[in-house]
C-alpha cells in the first residue's frame, strides 16, 4: 500500500466516521462544527478524484458560507438549547430502528450494485483516457464553461439571482410573508 | 490510482448516513444536514466519474454547478427556517402541521 492510498482512505475514514458522530451526537453545536471535518475532508477525497477546482469550490462555498450560515440560523434559532450545553438524555425510539432498517437496506442494494459492476470492463470507460495528474484541469473547465455548457451556466446565474432575492424577501422583517 | 468502486462505496455510504438524518432527526437544521450529506455524495459521484470524461469535463461542470444549487437551496431554506421559527417558536418539523393559523 503506497502512500497516496494511505491517504486516501484515511481521509475516506475521516469522511465517513465524521458523518456519522454529526447525525449521532446529541449536542447540536458540536455536531455542527463536526460538519466542518466532514466537508474538509471530503474536500480532500475531490483531490484524490484530480478535481482541484471542485475541492477548493467545496472549502469555499461550504465552509465559508454554508456553515457560518447554519450556525446564524441555529443560534437564531435555539436559544434555550445553546443555554443548556449539558448533552440531553439518550433515549432509543422505535422510529429510529425502522430509519437504521431503510438505510441499512439501502446501502446493503447500493454497494452491492457497485461490487457487482465491473467498471474497468465498461466500454467508454475503457477507451476514455483519464485525466492524468498533470493536467491542466481549471483551464479545461474555464473553457467548458464558457463553449459547451454556457446554457446551464446562465441559467445557474438567473437561478441564482432569484434565490438572492428570494432569501432576502423571506427573512425581512414584517408582516406580510 | 484509487479504483472507481471506492469512490462510489464512500459515497454510498455518505448517502445513507444522511438519509437516516433526514428520517430520524427532530430538528429542521439536522434534517438540512442530512440533505447537504446527500447531495455531498452525489457530488462526489459525479467528481469520480468525471475522471473518465476528460475532453467533455461533464463530471466536474456538473459537480461544479450541484454545489451552487446546493448553496443557493441552503440559503433559501435557512431562511424559511428562520421564519417558521418566528412563526411557531419551533424548528420541530413534526410539530408544525399548520399551512394557516
Amino acid at each position: 500500500m503506497n502512500a497516496e492510498q494511505l491517504i486516501f482512505y484515511f481521509f475516506a475514514a475521516l469522511v465517513l466516521i465524521s458523518a456519522l458522530m454529526v447525525v449521532t451526537m446529541q449536542n447540536l453545536v458540536r455536531s455542527i462544527f463536526l460538519f466542518f471535518v466532514t466537508l474538509f475532508s471530503l474536500a480532500a477525497l475531490y483531490v484524490f478524484a484530480l478535481a482541484d477546482f471542485i475541492a477548493v469550490t467545496q472549502v469555499v462555498i461550504y465552509v465559508g458560507g454554508v456553515l457560518v450560515l447554519m450556525l446564524f440560523a441555529f443560534m437564531l434559532s435555539n436559544k434555550e438549547l445553546l443555554n443548556s450545553l449539558e448533552p440531553i438524555k439518550r433515549t432509543f425510539k422505535l422510529n429510529h430502528l425502522a430509519g437504521i432498517f431503510i438505510c441499512l437496506s439501502f446501502l446493503f442494494i447500493l454497494v452491492s450494485l457497485i461490487v457487482q459492476i465491473d467498471f474497468s470492463g465498461l466500454d467508454w470507460i475503457k477507451s476514455a483516457a483519464p485525466i492524468l495528474e498533470g493536467d491542466n484541469t481549471i483551464h479545461a473547465i474555464g473553457m467548458h464553461s464558457m463553449t459547451r455548457y454556457l446554457l446551464p451556466f446562465e441559467v445557474l446565474s438567473v437561478f441564482l439571482m432569484m434565490a438572492l432575492i428570494g432569501a432576502a424577501h423571506l427573512a425581512r422583517k414584517g408582516k406580510k410573508i | 490510482m484509487i479504483p472507481l468502486s471506492h469512490f462510489l462505496i464512500i459515497s454510498a455510504c455518505l448517502f445513507c448516513i444522511g438519509l437516516y438524518a433526514v428520517l430520524t432527526k427532530k430538528n429542521a437544521i439536522q434534517i438540512l444536514i442530512g440533505i447537504e450529506f446527500m447531495i455531498n455524495a452525489a457530488v462526489l459521484n459525479f467528481v469520480a466519474f468525471g475522471r473518465y470524461d476528460k475532453e467533455n469535463g461533464g463530471g466536474q461542470l456538473f459537480a461544479l454547478f450541484a454545489i451552487v444549487l446546493a448553496a443557493a437551496g441552503v440559503a433559501v431554506a435557512l431562511a424559511i427556517i428562520l421564519n417558521v421559527y418566528k412563526h411557531f417558536k419551533t424548528i420541530d418539523p413534526s410539530k408544525i402541521d399548520k399551512l394557516k393559523d
